[in-house]
């Protein structure tokens, strides 16, 4: 028991966390008696004796996990242990449950706890659309649905799209390059960990007085300033996600520059490489902006500052300014590694040269710069400045180029190739061409101030998102999984129910989120319980096809599971790509290389006589001098 | 080496399924019903951008399918496609086409703008306070007359709202005007509308303001500037003084009230 407690991990983390918790509520009620105030404020917006050791509790589990273990030992000038390797790699499931730092571990973790959140928000999504199948209120009374959708919003955006990119580069991107693992692999896990916590937070705030935060996934002030104990777990779960978000993106960005192998220079990196650069660099930056007004949020809840309390001489529309800052940048943080996904399994598997490998790579750079000037394209009707709409209108249909480029680009691809579409993953990314398009024709369209004033707030709305973030964004996600499964669990999935789930999707996208443009254009809001009942057959029908989508996920979920058990094994490179990731065993050993590979031409050479990309350890005697690897030579 | 592709027939399909496709959607009336000079210019700038949107989707979907249809591998082909690394003069046209088709929508965008924002002469000012869940419309000009629940404007006049909220975003929205703006607590927002359609229309709440955010509605009336000023005279209430009050700490504010029902 006592070694038990001395050890990082469960144990010790439980009782860091109670004894933070512990801490954090002495404190207030301490200072609050001291103070002459009443012990325990429990106005709407208040509870300090619950906020305090709510922000404390997570910061005691992650330092009882032993996240901190090493920093902590070094900073005080303590013996650090030395690295022995037991923190990395897996030998059994239960290693996936311990602070571990290897990169493919972590990259499992991450994928593995964003499907468990996105079939959490998916859930919810299937108790809007049974709310919504008729008008009127029939399931959940006006208040509840207010949170479910925010809960939804919140753990698909947060939870899933952003982190299960992180987990997927997580995995492949060091392997990509030739790096033994990520820079820093303390750090690496620690981001995982903070994860769970911000899901557990926005979960947990079902059991607030009052209910789980009801404000949107936008949080708009003045609404989430004055709304019930569940909105603060929505500000501090965002901390928490974001600093996981911001740490891996710091950590992706300091991976790439430095950790390529030799050999290895930007225009032979992989898209997906590029991808996740640019990603990174929207991350870092932006990122710090939804912290920053979310503090701002809680300060004017719990401390009873004013920033957005109009009454006190606040600003309320400061707050949407400031969310969109970073809040369009994110859109691009959910689609950008999506990108590189599809041009890895494009590539592949119509065995051609990306088209234009350059100016793709230089389409998601014009992204990135772009996509930091349009944030206000949300706020066309909000009342800010009207001057500002027409140069945001501008800079919004302009960043349609570089999409259009991609698009484009992506079909160049195919043409002249040889199409393979046996493989899931290639079904996915072929009809991502398609449903992204739809997305982009009505983001175009939404970026048109007149068109905006009409549909913005509407179900229209909802349907551009959703057809951005599902048919995008989630296609990718499916194609990323599909195409890396065999090299992560060294197991072939079935391509058969993999036909079935892509179908599935294909149809239940379609058949739920086109009709919603419809009833959006024709009158009907986003966010509403009731709705006239003109709508109601089409609600009817997109619930219907709302359920054939929900339902078909669990095919996907079965053929994971059961294929990870008791899947065919897989070959290293069971659909003959070039870049160094197929040309490790599957799955990968666990300091990924013998010795670091030497790149030698592009990543996309295919059908280019003699041409490779790299060249791995015992290859052919211009193999150079070996550099020791870092890790593996302690 | 692109010789051997049938340029002129997937152009020809291209806009052939571009013009299938505006066939079906042009004659659908998507936004509704249009009951303002606003309406049908938003209109018709949607129709020209469902042509343009058809355009480019079609030209996406022949050159996958024709690439799906053409290139697909033979069972058993394990050999690679050729190895093309791009072309630049295909890439700088599909850099420079979209950026002339986006610039077009963004200018013509700007004019509808322009123009659905045109001040007109002697416009009717209409207060519109929004509070948790209820709308309530001020006319100063005429005592400081008060309605709740129900809007009354005169058709074929310029109407400006003047939004105030008493407490969280609210946004005002009547989809056969086309018209909607958020009322934000601490400022004054104004809205711009022409009714030019006679009718009973509802105004929605498009911004989540809390549980009763879905049933935040009220009734709008457009009638003739007759029938107008006789529902002005009979209304009874004057604005409260609270919202009164919310008027003058509002910034942004107009405090000068114009003359309801007429000159």
């Amino acid at each position: 028991m006592v070694a038990a407690v001395k050890q990082p991990g469960w144990i010790r983390g439980a009782l860091g966390a109670a004894a933070f918790a512990a801490l954090g509520f002495g404190l207030v009620v301490a200072l609050r008696a001291i103070s002459d105030l009443p012990i325990f404020q429990t106005e709407q917006t208040g509870y300090p004796h619950i906020v305090v050791p709510l922000i404390l509790a997570p910061l005691g589990f992650l330092a009882g996990f032993g996240c901190f273990d090493y920093w902590l030992r070094w900073a005080v000038g303590a013996p650090t242990i030395p690295d022995d390797h037991s923190q990395h790699g897996a030998k059994t499931w239960k290693d996936y449950f311990r602070f571990n730092t290897d990169h493919k571990v972590i990259g499992i973790q991450y994928i593995v706890t964003t499907f468990i959140f996105f079939f959490l928000g998916g859930l919810m999504a299937m108790l809007i659309r049974a709310e919504l199948a008729q008008p009127g209120t029939q399931i959940v009374d006006a208040a509840t649905f207010n949170s479910l959708f925010s809960t939804h919003a919140v753990l698909m955006i947060f939870l899933f799209v952003i982190p299960v990119f992180a987990g997927i580069a997580n995995y492949v991107l060091p392997l990509m390059i030739g790096a033994p693992d990520m820079a820093f692999p303390r750090l690496n896990a620690l981001s995982f960990w903070m994860l769970p916590l911000a899901g557990l937070l926005f979960i947990g705030s079902f059991l607030a007085p009052g209910g789980a935060f009801d404000a949107g996934w936008t949080g708009y002030a003045p609404l989430s300033t004055g709304a019930p104990l569940g909105q603060t777990f929505f500000n501090l779960g965002v901390q928490f996600a974001g600093a996981s978000s911001i740490a891996t993106a710091l950590n992706f960005l300091v991976t790439i520059i430095t950790m390529r192998a030799p050999g290895m220079t930007f225009w032979r990196m992989p898209l997906l490489v590029w991808a996740n650069l640019s990603t990174s660099l929207l991350v870092v930056a932006a990122t710090p902006f939804i912290a920053g007004v979310q503090f701002m949020v809680l300060f004017d809840r719990v401390l009873h500052t004013n920033f957005f309390q109009f009454a006190a001489g606040g600003d309320v529309i400061s707050y949407q300014h400031i969310f969109w800052f970073y809040s369009h940048p994110a859109v691009y943080i959910m689609m950008l590694p999506g990108f590189g996904i599809i041009s890895e399994v494009i590539s592949i598997h119509s065995r051609k040269p990306i088209f234009g490998y350059r100016l793709m790579a230089l389409a998601l750079i014009g992204i990135v710069v772009l996509s930091y000037s349009v944030w206000a394209h949300h706020m066309f009707v909000a009342g800010m400045f009207s001057w500002l709409r027409v140069p945001m209108m501008i800079t919004t249909l302009l960043i349609a180029v570089p999409t259009g480029i991609k698009i484009f680009s992506w079909l160049g691809t195919l043409y002249f190739g040889k199409i393979h579409t046996y493989s899931t993953a290639m079904l996915f990314a072929l009809a991502f061409i398609v449903t992204f398009t739809v997305g982009g024709i009505s983001g175009v369209m939404l970026g048109m101030v007149p068109l905006d004033i009409h549909v913005s707030d509407t179900y229209f709305i909802v349907a551009h998102i959703h057809f951005v973030l599902f048919g995008g964004s989630v296609f990718t996600i499916f194609a990323g999984i599909y195409h890396w499964f065999p090299k992560m669990t060294g197991r072939m999935y079935d391509e058969r129910l993999g036909r079935v789930h892509f179908w599935g999707t294909v149809v239940g996208t379609w058949g739920t989120f086109i009709p919603m443009h419809w009833v959006g254009m024709d009158g009907m809001p986003r966010r509403v319980a009731d709705y006239a009942t003109q709508f109601g057959e089409w609600n009817l029908l997109i619930s219907v096809f709302a359920f054939i989508l929900g339902a078909v996920q669990l095919v996907f979920v079965y053929n994971m599971v059961v294929s990870w058990r008791y899947g065919p094994r897989a070959e290293a490179n069971p659909w003959r790509g070039n870049s160094i990731e197929w040309r490790v065993s599957s799955p990968p050993p666990i300091f990924n290389f013998d010795e670091i590979p030497r790149v030698v031409g592009g990543p996309y050479e295919y059908g280019v006589p003699g041409a490779k990309h790299a060249i791995m350890a015992g290859e052919g005697a211009e193999v150079p001098e070996t550099e020791p690897s870092v890790v593996g030579s302690s | 080496m692109y010789g051997r592709l049938p340029i002129v027939k997937m152009l020809a399909a291209t806009v052939a399924l571009t013009a299938v496709t505006s066939a079906v959607m042009l004659p659908i009336r998507w936004n509704g019903q249009g009951a303002s000079t606003a309406a049908p210019k938003i209109d018709t700038l949607l129709s020209v951008m469902i042509v343009l949107s058809a355009l480019v989707f079609s030209l996406v979907v022949v050159m996958l399918a024709y690439a799906l249809w053409k290139f697909k591998a033979k069972p058993g082909d394990e050999s690679d496609g050729e190895p093309i690394h791009g072309n630049t003069r295909l890439e700088v046209a599909w850099t420079l086409i979209p950026t002339i088709i986006v610039l077009f929508a963004a200018g013509y965008s700007w004019a509808v703008l322009d123009e659905i924002e045109e001040p007109a002469d002697n416009p009717l000012t209409v207060d519109v306070f929004a509070q948790q869940f209820a709308w309530s419309f001020g006319y100063p000009g005429k005592d400081l007359a008060w309605s709740e629940g129900e809007l009354h404007v005169p058709v074929n006049r310029q109407v400006e709202f003047k939004m105030h909220s008493l407490d969280v975003i609210h946004s005002f929205w009547v989809p056969e005007w086309r018209i909607k703006k958020d009322g934000v607590p601490g400022i004054t927002t104004t809205a711009t509308v022409t009714p030019d359609k006679v009718g009973t229309y509802q105004l929605i709440c498009t911004e989540l303001c809390g549980f009763g955010h879905a049933a935040m509605r009220a009734k709008v009336v457009v009638e003739s500037p007759q029938d107008f000023r006789k529902w002005v005279a009979g209304l009874e209430q004057q604005i409260p003084d609270d919202y009164l009050e919310v008027i003058e700490q509002d910034t942004e504010t107009d405090p000068v009230p114009v003359g309801a029902g007429g000159a």
